[in-house]
């Protein structure tokens, strides 16, 4: 038994994700990243002496949302409490969010992973908090603290409202973990609470990870890993801990309970702090915010706008439609893309086609023109229309494709332009007859290479007839015509 | 003239300023000219406010002048140093905000300034409102106008004084255990507490959140309840601020106590604040009978429990309050080789020993591990007075009680915590259970003034305002000018 195999790794994800709110989490800021430093702050998200919170209605529901495409409890009284600490970014020196009683409990996520296994990871939590502003440091240090002189600190994202998603360890793998994000995100973006874009922060997570010996049910010490910052940094972090844990524990040492930090330069992680110099967070009620008593009413409100989730989507297109994995996934991760798709479905009843066309040349167009799919002329009722041309047979591939490019330009209905122009594809054998004779008159030379045993001379001699048909004759006709004329 | 100008009642001023017979500027001039003349010994102001009242005085005649009639036109008022006003120092009597300019207003004293008040300086107050006689603060010192050796009280000690002393007709005071009430009581006038979340906190520099409440100090109770009407009632800024009606009451206050059942507490015994203590109180209790009211006992068990759950909680809340005085963004910054030691330097400089000490002991009792002993207890602690004197008031309207444990004492009398801690042991069972309260003059014990304390259920701030009306003005105990001046 290899090491790799003899040890199972148990990962538990904390994930927060920056809400999409018109307003920041306590004041009437607006919630837009970017901006001159120091332009999108108020009393209240400065902590000036005097300021209150007052939280933000918006945002409550944003969870309530997502809680609820989980499949989350939504407790009927919830709160905020004060997590005390100093940091010069967070203007209050401590930070409002949700001790022991947060707006959502439970809940599972379910995804997929590359070769198309569905995966479940429970979820603990998911709780309500305020983000911090950021620090810059200068002078000297390369934007490091260590070795700069002084820092600037930039309050905009100071109070923008921010969910805490805490995972249940049921996470196996590095490629678990990533697939697991990807859930998230599509879901959130669907939902339409958050952007989630890595690049701007809005999504930024630290992985708990230990290893134990494969069968065994009890966990072994964990670390936290932190400095994360891209899904292919999640990836690289978890398998370099795995294995930093796997060569301690077979070289006979012990895993300290500790946070650490993930170098992408390095490529491994290094210690922060252990356990032992953990933070005392003092949590308490916050007496500036009244405790929060969830409308029965308006949970069912939400509850009936979840939409289909895109999990639920993946099981249609994979396992109903045996799409496969890549295009399935592709699909779902562009959302007007998949509405597209659907819609073509439900009208060509045809999946296979339907990806084909709305991922191949469709999406080829949408690139060379900078034109959404979903925003071009070409209707998914047409889509279905040209698919149903080409599975009739009535047009074959080729026409179809300049069919496409008609169509994206605007001129409407395959069906009627087809009709009005006799562009069927004819398999009327005598009609067809006349092009092979006329084929076969104008080119001896191919003839008689093909009877000198040339037989692949076949694919030109059968363009060559499908040309004087103006493409519309079918193509296996066609060649089987001409084979029978060429005897 | 002027000096019969200073001595008249908010409601005077803003009657004569509303009728023409009088401009907000010359009440205002008045004002500022004595202002001018005793603060140097009174020392009730931090900041004087003379371009700014003169200007805010000049808006209120405009408005009067155009037909506004304004409840608070033209009157003086001394605001408590840790109201927010645009363009103000704001120092909370500390010296870590020594040098703060508040960029925004509190709404208590915007809608004081709407109402067509004028805030005429900024009162002393013990720092960061902790402490019962305004000694703790570190910018000035403030003296009881009846006696210039003895203290005004506090922790709104300032706005006290200024309101005895005629600086100004109303001073806004916060009380997070007393706070009103005992300066009120200290400095022979009215301190009104009303409900928690009856008035704005927004702007109001936070002691103990779920304790603090802004209420008025002044002369008369017709007075209280005119800036009682001002200030109260729901503000979006403040998510702890009542969303109901306030009820007017300075048209309807009631001349006797006829048909009101006034509660005299068991466990409040007077007896061991010293026979002339006692001898006023009980008179103050016969005085309510002889109005009309019907005494009746009632008991409040947790009493004696008051000082040592307010002594956990409000520390608890103030430790987490306090921490963005750390010196990144405004106030006192003593620099430091590394962030923490700024921090460490800065709150060390900039904090006085009584709020160190706050705070030490608000962080120990929410550490891990002592979380449930002290602070989860404190907090089912407070419920059960809120039900002690739900109870109590099924038998009573209002509860009577002395405001303070003794009269005003002379500076640096009270030489260990405890023995100022006691002063407010009258007062801080209402504030834990959020009632409104208020003390009003009940006689002289040693030439100085004592305030009775009058406490009613939650929201029936008219009923209480109502019943001290008819006390002040069955008794007449005020009227007595301090001497000092």
């Amino acid at each position: 038994m290899n090491t790799l195999t003899k040890y199972e790794a148990v990962i538990g994800i904390e994930c927060h994700v920056e809400l999409k709110t018109r307003t920041k989490m306590f004041c009437g800021c607006l919630n837009e990243f970017g901006g001159e430093p120091n332009t999108k702050v108020c009393p209240v998200c400065l902590a000036l002496p005097g300021s209150l919170p007052v939280a933000n209605k918006e945002a409550i529901e944003h969870m309530i949302l997502a809680g609820l495409a989980f499949d989350a409890q939504i407790p009927a009284f919830s709160k905020f409490d004060r997590k005390n600490y100093f940091y010069p970014d967070m203007p209050k020196d401590y930070q409002i969010s949700q001790y022991d009683m947060p707006l959502t409990q439970g809940g599972v996520v379910r995804y997929w992973l590359e070769d198309g296994t569905m995966k479940e990871c429970r979820l603990t939590r998911i709780h309500l908090e305020e983000d911090t502003g950021k620090s810059t440091h200068a002078g000297g240090g390369d934007g490091r603290i260590a070795g700069s002189t002084y820092s600037l600190v930039d309050f905009n994202r100071a109070g923008v409202p921010l969910m805490e998603c805490v995972s249940e360890p049921d996470i196996h793998s590095a490629e678990e973990a990533v697939a697991y994000l990807e859930a998230l995100k599509r879901t959130f973006v669907q939902l339409g609470v958050s952007d989630v874009k890595m690049e701007e922060g809005s999504l930024r997570c630290d992985a708990n990870v230990s290893i134990r010996p494969a069968g065994s049910t009890q966990l072994g010490t964990k670390t936290e890993i932190k400095n994360m910052n891209s899904f292919r940094s999640v990836h690289r972090a978890i398998e370099s801990e795995i294995e930093r844990q796997i060569e301690i524990l077979e070289s006979g040492g012990r895993i300290v309970q500790e946070t650490r930090g993930w170098d992408e330069n390095e490529g491994v992680t290094h210690s922060m702090r252990s356990k032992e110099q953990a933070h005392d967070y003092r949590y308490f009620p916050d007496p500036d915010l009244v405790p929060l008593e969830v409308d029965r009413a308006a949970v069912e409100r939400l509850k009936a706008s979840v939409p289909f989730l895109p999990w639920q989507r993946f099981e249609r297109y994979h396992r109903e439609y045996g799409l496969d994995v890549k295009p399935a996934t592709q699909l779902i991760d562009s959302l007007p893309l998949a509405d597209y798709f659907d819609k073509c479905v439900a009208a060509s009843n045809n999946p296979q086609q339907s990806m084909n066309f709305v991922l191949g040349d469709l999406s080829r167009l949408a690139n060379e023109t900078a034109t959404p799919v979903h925003e071009s002329p070409v209707t998914p009722e047409h889509l279905a229309e040209l698919i149903g041309l080409v599975s009739a047979k009535t047009i074959n591939s080729k026409i179809a494709k300049e069919l496409l490019e008609r169509m994206w330009r605007g001129e409407g209905s395959p069906k009627v332009i087809v009709e009005k122009e006799g562009l069927a594809q004819t398999s009327d054998t005598g009609e067809i007859e006349k092009f092979v004779g006329e084929v076969l008159a104008a080119n001896e030379k191919a003839v008689s290479d093909y009877k000198a045993g040339k037989t692949n001379i076949l694919g030109f001699l059968t363009g060559q007839v499908m040309k004087a048909s103006r493409g519309k004759a079918n193509p296996a006709l066609v060649q089987e015509l001409l084979k029978a004329k060429l005897g | 003239m002027a000096n019969d100008t200073i001595r008249m009642t908010a409601a005077q001023i803003a009657r004569a300023v509303n009728a023409g017979e009088m401009s907000a500027s010359d009440a205002t001039g008045a004002a500022l000219a004595h202002i001018d003349e005793v603060d140097d010994r009174v020392g009730s102001f931090l900041t004087r406010l003379h371009d700014l009242a003169r200007a805010q005085a000049k808006r209120v005649d405009d408005r009067v002048r155009a037909g506004e009639r304004l409840p608070l036109a033209g009157v003086p008022v001394a605001v408590k140093d840790n109201m927010c006003l645009t363009g103000t120092r704001t120092t909370c009597g500390s010296k870590i905000l020594e040098n703060w300019i508040s960029p925004y207003t509190a709404t208590a004293v915007q809608r004081i300034i709407d109402a067509g008040g004028i805030p005429v300086g900024k009162a002393n107050m013990d720092e960061f409102a902790m402490g019962s006689s305004c000694e703790n603060s570190a910018l000035g010192v403030t003296r009881n106008p009846y006696d210039l050796r003895r203290v005004p009280g506090g922790s709104s000690g300032g706005s006290a004084a200024a309101v005895a002393a005629y600086e100004a007709a109303i001073g806004l005071g916060s009380d997070t255990g007393g706070s009103i009430r005992e300066p009120g009581a200290f400095c022979n006038i009215i301190g009104f507490k009303p409900t928690y979340g009856r008035v704005s906190r927004y702007g109001l520099i936070a002691f103990a959140s779920s304790l603090d409440q802004i209420g008025p100090l002044t002369r008369t109770v017709e007075d209280a309840a005119l800036a009682y009407e001002a200030i109260a009632g729901h503000d979006p800024m403040d998510s702890t601020s009542i969303d109901r009606p306030v009820e007017p009451v300075s048209h309807a206050l009631r001349e006797d106590l006829k048909g009101l059942r006034i509660g005299i507490v068991k466990e409040f015994v007077t007896e061991k604040l010293g026979e002339e203590i006692d001898a006023l109180y009980q008179q103050a209790y016969d005085e309510l009978r002889d109005l009309g009211a019907e005494l009746v006992e009632v008991s409040l068990p947790t009493a004696d429990y008051g000082l040592a759950t307010y002594y956990l909680i409000a520390p608890a809340e103030c430790s987490s309050n306090l921490a963005r005085f750390d010196g990144v963004r405004y106030g006192l910054r003593v620099d430091g080789d590394d962030v923490g030691q700024m921090y460490e330097r800065t709150r060390a400089a900039g904090f006085g020993q009584e709020v160190k000490r706050r705070i030490l002991i608000g962080t120990y009792a929410l550490s891990s591990g002592y979380y449930d002993a002290y602070y989860v207890k404190a907090q089912k602690a407070r419920t059960m007075f809120a039900n002690d004197f739900k109870r109590a008031f099924e038998r009573c309207d209002l509860i009577a009680s002395p405001a303070a444990s003794s009269p005003a004492f002379e500076f640096n009398a009270k030489s260990d915590p405890y023995s100022m801690y006691m002063m407010d042991y009258y007062t801080i069972p209402m504030s834990l259970a959020g009632l409104p309260a208020l003390s009003v003059p009940c006689g002289w014990v040693s030439g100085m003034p004592m305030g009775l304390q009058l406490a009613a259920p939650l929201f029936e701030e008219a009923n209480l305002l109502s019943a001290a009306h008819a006390y002040e003005q069955g008794t007449k105990h005020a009227q007595k000018v301090p001497v000092a001046l």
